[in-house]
């Protein structure tokens, strides 16, 4: 059931969410690491939900172990969508 | 006190008992019920029978939380008919006592998958709507016994809600900055069909000199569960007439 986006439309997406999470805008960009950021584990979790409500893509636990930047949150969700 | 978004209200072993006063009280602080039962379908029917002539909204789910598919399945059902679920009671509960030599694995399964393992499935599967709704009452429905005490005959059912307990404080501690509140209840003596025939050898010891109702303790957990208890969380609020006192 996963829904199609662009790279673009998933990063923007994830963007906003760490935003609402309260990271500084001007610090969000796609090598900005989740720990530089201010963003916790809870927050992950937060943002795999909105990723599963939004685009169908379920991401488990183990799935976010090795994930440390904005980048590679994305590259993720894109290898689910695939 | 931000006020409640719209949502429902789950409770699990809901056709009789303490589940059914707390379906009840649930429901008249505006919740759309969820009314879980095992078997008892007519005991359950007569829960939303009764919430319905009030006023208020309510369903019957049958499931035993027992089953892995359950949490989904329940979950899913309120979701579509009243949103997302951002109260969670877990009441069902079952007993099979005996002293440990006398324990088999069966009956230590039991009670542990029904009492403690169900309850986590349960608020794993509330717990991602809850942090996106900003909005969340988990309730747990404990015991004195292992909670507080110990209780000879009892073993896998103490230990099944001591385990609750501090599962309760656990996952408190995680969500609180999310707006969701896990709390538990510890009932005492309490006059249900669950304690019938443990309760007068007790009586004596409770310094109420009575057993409570259901009533007495679904008026602790429509506190808990309630918008104005947003700062109380981590907590195992007794209810037992001075029993632990």
């Amino acid at each position: 059931m996963a829904a199609t986006a662009t790279r673009e439309e998933i990063e923007g997406r994830v963007f906003s969410a760490l935003e609402e999470f309260g990271a500084e805008p001007d610090q969000i960009n796609p090598d900005a690491t989740f720990e530089s950021l201010d963003i916790d584990s809870l927050d992950l979790v937060e943002l795999a939900q909105i990723v599963e409500d939004e685009y169908g893509v379920q991401l488990k636990g183990e799935d976010m172990e090795d994930v440390k930047t904005v980048r590679q949150a994305v590259d993720l969700v894109m290898s689910k969508l695939g | 006190m931000n006020g409640r978004p719209d949502g429902s209200a789950l409770v699990t072993g809901a056709s009789r008992g303490i589940g059914a006063a707390i379906a009840t009280a649930l429901a008249r602080e505006g919740w759309p019920v969820g009314v879980n039962y095992r078997s008892d379908e007519d005991a359950a029917n007569a829960v939303v029978d009764e919430i319905t002539s009030e006023g208020g909204r309510a369903k019957a789910l049958k499931g035993d939380v027992a089953d892995t598919d359950t949490a989904d399945a329940l979950f899913a059902a309120l979701e579509e008919e009243f949103g997302p679920v951002l109260v969670l009671v877990n009441n069902a509960g079952v007993r099979a006592d005996g002293l440990a030599p006398m324990i088999d694995d069966d009956d230590w399964d039991k009670v542990v998958d029904t009492n403690l393992s169900a309850a986590f499935r349960l608020t794993r599967r509330a717990l991602r709507p809850m942090i996106r709704s900003r909005y969340g009452r988990v309730v747990n429905i404990a015991s004195i016994v292992g909670a507080v005490r110990g209780n000879a005959g009892q073993a896998n059912y103490a230990a099944s809600k001591a385990g609750l307990v501090a599962m309760t404080r656990t996952v408190a501690a995680e969500v609180a900055r999310r707006g969701v509140t896990v709390n538990a209840v510890a009932p005492g003596l309490i006059e249900t069909d669950m304690t019938e025939g443990i309760a007068e050898n007790l009586l004596e010891h409770v310094p109420a000199h009575r057993a409570g109702t259901p009533e007495e303790v679904a008026e602790c957990v429509r506190f808990l569960a309630s918008d104005g208890a947003g700062y109380v969380t981590g907590v195992c609020l007794t209810v037992d007439g001075g029993l632990t006192a």
